[in-house]
């Protein structure tokens, strides 16, 4: 009944915001019911209302959603409202969004039993100042992915916390025009993913304690594929030290101990202005995707990959895994700073990788490197080796514009 | 768990001796129609007796080849139509049906899975209504005295006590869905949809008062279809519990029915890139040798979707056999595993080279 009251209050006071007929601020408390009201409100909102959940503690047993464009669900903070889902006997995710122009701030998702905070379809869906986290640390029961935009446009994450996720904890799937910014993963497999997307700018971020820090990759066998224009810059990935804790079968499970920034298959990614330190295996890996799969569509090799002014710490110290052991054998220990595979298309190595497609280092003097060559470590074992000299691989590539979002006052 | 035909032809036969003493009564298209739903199923008026499940007239029962998994329940489903419009015939999806449609759906469990058709307790009844913006899906609680159901927007959790075809206790927790928890299934391209009403798997008997019949003629015949052609051109699923259809039919039209409204390319599982459709003909998009997208723990350790002749190699095994949430699939509208699908599947998978 309240519900109703504070809309016919906005309407009678002749108050319009955002043009909508009816902006109501529709308030949920913690307490008894709560559950099942935020429940309620989140299907019976109407474009232009605001769903304010109070601080406090709220119980869920089933994932919630929300299906209604133009709505803000805002809590009191993220360490005051916390939607917990230890209890959850249902749904996939603990907060499904499938509608346009929604905002989702100040409040924590814990231990949901699939993924976190997710949105499929969505276009112009902000997720600020969220905590998004597995409260019992790493664990490989802990769901996928924490803040999880898939089959999104215009995606804003900014200021979100995200730890403990058994895959990504902030996703970003199959998604066009994504900003990534002010955001801290921790302790998750990979700190922040970008899979198969086009144009996403991460910037300022602080990925540490993860597997691997800021992952850009790009899959086969997906209904969108041919990830490009990605920029990762100024963005602190640090002491990534957390052992894999990935279940088996899930791409990141493959990722070594100690990554820093690591680039799988996509086009025109540029990795600049960033700080990396303390990452055991290397800073910077550059890969084809490494396993067989079945699709004509889909290439496996990186194209136009530019790494420039980055500043680099301590690290290599500490290779891990089947990779990482893959790569000392060939590089020695410890690993240099920034790595390549060296993979490219069998034509290509047969002739020439055009310009644009090729990958690029233009690096402050000191900074290791190696192009593990591994193509040719297949086809030519007995007269092949790595290739150590940084210089060969000087050049520059075009920059993508920044990435503009109608939500964060773009066009 | 299905309802033989024996009791469906005795419901069918009580539906037409009832039909004759009563008068005619009216289904409320203004209910159907209304902006907000009825708070009361019986508002609609279309049950002559709803306890037993009986239709008004006009509103017919129908029966799908091969049904939905839901916990095992039983399943009453009808349509109706509105006055002199029928619905389109369409050889692949849900039929197009005319605004004014009702498509509705009660649940129920026996006391003992042994007896089917015994003892039902009517759970839920689901309506999808068919407005001039589109679909709208509500769920409906029955009352414990089984008189009247009550509209539940945020959805209910019921527990239910029964004994399984094994003879065991079989108690758990049902969850009647909430609006949004509706259209996690029925939605295509975002937008809510009928599952059930498809040619295919409507293409089978059905035991009306007037005797069997294949539903799609009788449809037909009562003007309540349009553009249907002729019998040999109508597709037909295949009855999953049906032995003597070749088991890839089966298995194929389980997961046509339980799996590809979300897994398809207008589905809300679209990114995972796995499409169970029944007409999907390339194997890795319907899972052999796919690796998984976003599985996370639902991956069980396995590499692959489908391993053929490895079902205990193959994630879409592990998920079907789970009643984890975050593991299981579908990972709405069941809480308990559907062991003849998992023993279906798992022998289709072992077939497969």
């Amino acid at each position: 009944m309240r519900l109703l009251l504070a809309r016919g209050a906005v309407l009678a006071s002749g108050i319009c915001l955002g043009g909508f007929a009816s902006a109501a601020e529709l308030k949920v408390e913690a307490g008894d019911g709560a559950a099942e009201k935020l429940v309620e409100v989140l299907i019976s909102a109407q474009p232009g209302d605001t769903v304010v959940i109070g601080a406090g503690r709220i119980e869920l047993t089933e994932g919630l959603s929300l299906d209604v464009d133009d709505v803000t669900v805002k809590g009191a903070g993220p360490d005051q409202t916390v939607l917990s889902l230890k209890g959850q006997t249902g749904s996939g995710e603990g907060l499904l969004v499938t509608s346009n122009r929604v905002v989702l701030e100040d409040f924590a998702v814990e231990d949901a039993k699939g993924d976190g905070v997710k949105s499929k379809g969505s276009d112009q869906i902000t997720f600020r100042n969220l905590r998004v986290e597995w409260t019992n640390g790493p664990n490989e029961k802990n769901g996928a992915y924490g803040v999880y935009p898939v089959s999104s446009k215009h995606v804003l994450i900014d200021k979100v916390t995200v730890r403990g996720a058994s895959d990504a904890g902030i996703y970003v799937g199959q998604s066009e025009d994504v900003i990534v910014r002010n955001s801290r993963a921790e302790y998750n497999v990979a700190g922040i993913e970008i899979e198969n997307s086009m144009r996403a700018d991460v910037y300022k971020n602080v990925a540490t304690h993860n597997t691997g820090g800021i992952l850009i990759f790009d899959l086969p066998n997906l209904p969108v594929q041919g990830g490009h224009d990605i920029r990762v810059f100024d963005n602190d990935v640090v002491d990534n030290d957390t052992a894999n804790f990935a279940p088996k079968g899930n791409t990141v499970a493959m990722v070594p101990k100690g990554t820093g920034i690591m680039v799988m298959a996509n086009r025109n990614v540029h990795v600049f202005g960033n700080r990396l330190s303390g990452n055991g295996t290397t800073h910077v890996l550059i890969g084809a995707y490494p396993k067989d799969y079945d699709d004509k569509n889909y290439m496996f090799v990186p194209r136009g990959v530019f790494v420039h002014g980055n500043t680099y710490g301590e690290g290599g110290n500490a290779p891990d895994g089947e990779v990482g052991k893959m790569i000392t054998d060939i590089s020695g220990s410890p690993v240099p700073d920034i790595v390549w595979d060296g993979v490219t298309r069998i034509p290509e190595y047969l002739s020439w990788v055009s310009a644009e497609n090729r990958v690029y280092v233009d690096e402050a003097e000191g900074t290791s490197f190696v192009n593990l060559k591994m193509l040719s470590q297949l086809l030519l074992p007995w007269g092949w080796w790595p290739d150590t000299d940084i210089a060969d691989y000087k050049g520059s590539l075009p920059e993508p514009q920044a990435v503009k979002l109608p939500q964060d006052g773009g066009a | 768990m299905k309802i033989r035909g024996s009791v469906r032809s005795l419901i069918a036969a009580a539906a037409a001796v009832i039909s004759l003493g009563t008068p005619a009564q009216a289904i409320s298209d203004t209910a159907i129609l209304a902006t907000k739903p009825p708070k009361q199923l019986s508002e609609f008026d279309f049950f002559e007796d709803a306890q037993k499940q009986i239709p008004a007239t006009g509103v017919l029962p129908f029966r799908l080849a091969t049904p939905l998994f839901s916990d095992g329940a039983d399943k009453f489903r009808f349509v109706y139509l509105p006055k002199a419009q029928p619905a389109k015939y369409d050889p692949v999806e849900a039929f197009g049906f005319p605004v004014g449609t009702a498509l509705i759906k009660t649940f129920a469990f026996p006391a003992d899975h042994r007896k089917p058709g015994e003892k039902l307790r009517l759970i839920e009844t689901r309506v999808l209504l068919h407005q001039t913006d589109g679909w709208q899906a509500w769920a409906y609680l029955w009352n414990d005295q089984q008189t009247d159901a009550t509209l539940k927007i945020a959805g209910a959790k019921v527990g239910i006590s029964t004994v399984g075809t094994d003879g065991a206790q079989l108690s758990f927790e049902y969850s009647v869905p909430n609006k949004n928890q509706c259209k996690a299934c029925h939605a295509f391209n975002g937008k809510i949809t009928p599952l059930g009403p498809k040619a295919r798997n409507l293409n089978t008997d059905y035991a009306y008062a007037s005797g069997s019949e294949n539903q799609i003629a009788h449809w037909a015949a009562a003007g309540l279809l349009s553009g249907v052609p002729t019998p040999a051109e109508v597709p037909a699923a295949a009855d999953w519990h049906d032995a003597t259809a070749p088991l890839e039919k089966r298995a194929r039209t389980w997961l046509d029915v339980n799996c590809a409204h979300c897994h398809r390319a207008e589905g809300p599982a679209s990114n995972t890139g796995l499409f169970l459709t029944f007409n999907e003909d390339v194997p890795v998009r319907y899972g052999v040798m796919k690796r998984p997208a976003a599985a996370g723990r639902g991956s069980g350790d396995r590499e692959f979707d489908i391993v053929p002749g490895k079902p205990d190699r193959s994630i879409l095994i592990y998920r079907v056999e789970s009643t984890v949430p975050g593991i299981m699939m579908p990972e709405l509208g069941r809480h308990i595993a559907d062991r003849d699908a998992v023993k279906l599947l798992s022998d289709w998978v072992a077939s497969l080279r």
